[in-house]
């Protein structure tokens, strides 16, 4: 099955390869001032996981009818339909978190991650491959907010989701859960994958030259 | 008259929008390559901000009461036209100030400082002179850090960084020591 195949190698590309923060670092904006606690970095990757993978099957399915002098604006508009929609939907659900996010919940909107997804990809593709690109886009993003949070609150507060982890005599780095924390977090983290993605080739490539001389 | 130079201090130093709030980071991170091109991106996104500020102001008092749920996307629209239209203006009026600022004008209409600067005066509920001051003090401390960011960079391009450091690593690194020395502004709090 061919086709499989390319929906799972679309999905797998959003999540590792191309991870939109990890490799592409897009979508900083609204990232970085939320990722203080690990359930905060859930809540806003969920947010944008739904906007994405939503607007994604709005703008695959309308593409044909999208004239391509206003498609950005256009774009821009479905994508704010769609983080009003969430903005509302936490505030109901989940005061409390909402009222930590804050202002950063409409700043969605302004997350390039999404809108680059939509010129790239969903106006030239089916939806069904729109949704499999958004879901794999979507999910890569919700792994580097979680790993982000992860790291801020263990090390700035010795917790991970509000429990306690080592104990009264751990000293927390508040550093991490202040602004800069989230600076030195993503250029470290950035540095892990620059580093992991170089062992990767090198090491494909002494497989290919032991294999060359193989034969 | 008090209030007003704590919003423009605070906006300026303590509640910086790049290295406070993280917001124009595309920009920060892009841009601040030369010192004179992130000057005059600074520039260009004073300008945009104090329009913001204005259509904000408008929308929230004669518009959004009505309506409250349009809130995103009548600031979306009515900002990326506003800047759109004084855009043209320029080109017609003065040729050398579209020179100097034109190229950043539409770039800077999606950034998500000038989305932030509209909410975030709306939801303190700043009346018209409030949320022009916060604009202006917000342009210069996007300024200001854009162009600490711009100088530190083009010395660490001669700086023996590891190769593998090089490019956005190292870059978010400086961010966040440049930031760590904004929060020691935020001892003028106590201090007033």
């Amino acid at each position: 099955m061919p086709k499989q195949a390319d929906a799972y190698q679309e999905f797998i590309k959003g999540l590792w390869r191309d991870n939109p923060v990890f490799v592409q670092v897009l979508g900083m904006c609204p990232m970085l001032a939320v990722t203080n606690s690990a359930i905060n970095a859930l809540a806003m990757g969920g947010a944008t996981f739904f906007v994405l993978v939503a607007s994604s099957i709005l703008v695959s399915s309308l593409k044909q009818w999208i004239p391509k002098q206003v498609r950005i604006s256009t774009y821009i508009i479905i994508i704010a339909t769609f983080v009003t929609v969430t903005d509302f939907t936490l505030e109901a659900l989940v005061p409390e978190i909402h009222k930590e996010l804050g202002a950063f919940i409409p700043l969605i909107v302004a997350n390039c991650m999404i809108l680059g997804r939509q010129e790239a990809f969903a106006s030239r593709n089916s939806v069904r491959m729109a949704v499999v690109d958004a879901l794999g886009m979507a999910s890569g993003f919700l792994f580097a907010l979680f790993a982000l949070g992860s790291v801020r609150e263990i090390l700035g507060e010795g917790k991970f989701f509000g429990v306690d982890l080592f104990g009264p005599s751990y000293e927390p780095w508040v550093i991490m859960i202040l602004p800069p924390g989230g600076f030195l977090t993503l250029g470290l983290l950035l540095l892990f994958f620059s580093w992991v993605r170089e062992r990767k080739e090198k090491l494909a490539e002494r497989l290919a030259e032991t294999e060359g001389e193989l034969s | 008259m008090n209030d007003l130079v704590w919003i423009f201090v605070s906006a300026l130093l303590i509640n910086n929008f790049v290295l406070a709030y993280f917001l124009g980071l595309c920009p920060f991170l892009g841009v601040s390559g030369r010192l004179e091109t992130s000057f005059r991106l600074g520039l260009a996104t004073i300008f945009v901000m104090l329009i913001t500020a204005l259509c904000a102001w408008f929308l929230n008092t004669y518009v959004l009461i009505h309506a409250p749920y349009l809130r995103l996307i009548s600031f979306i629209v009515v900002i990326a036209s506003t800047v759109q239209f004084i855009e043209m203006l320029i080109k017609k009026l003065s040729p050398t100030l579209f020179k100097a600022l034109g190229i950043f004008l539409p770039l800077i209409t999606t950034n998500c400082a000038i989305l932030g600067l509209a909410i975030f005066s709306t939801n303190k509920g700043y009346g018209l002179a409030q949320g022009m001051i916060y604009a202006l003090g917000a342009g210069l401390g996007f300024t200001l850090a854009l162009v600490l960011m711009a100088g530190l960079r083009e010395e660490s391009e001669t700086a023996p960084v590891p190769r593998l450091m090089r490019g956005t690593a190292i870059n978010l690194i400086i961010a966040g020591i440049l930031s760590m020395a904004f929060m020691g502004f935020a001892g003028l709090f106590s201090a007033a």
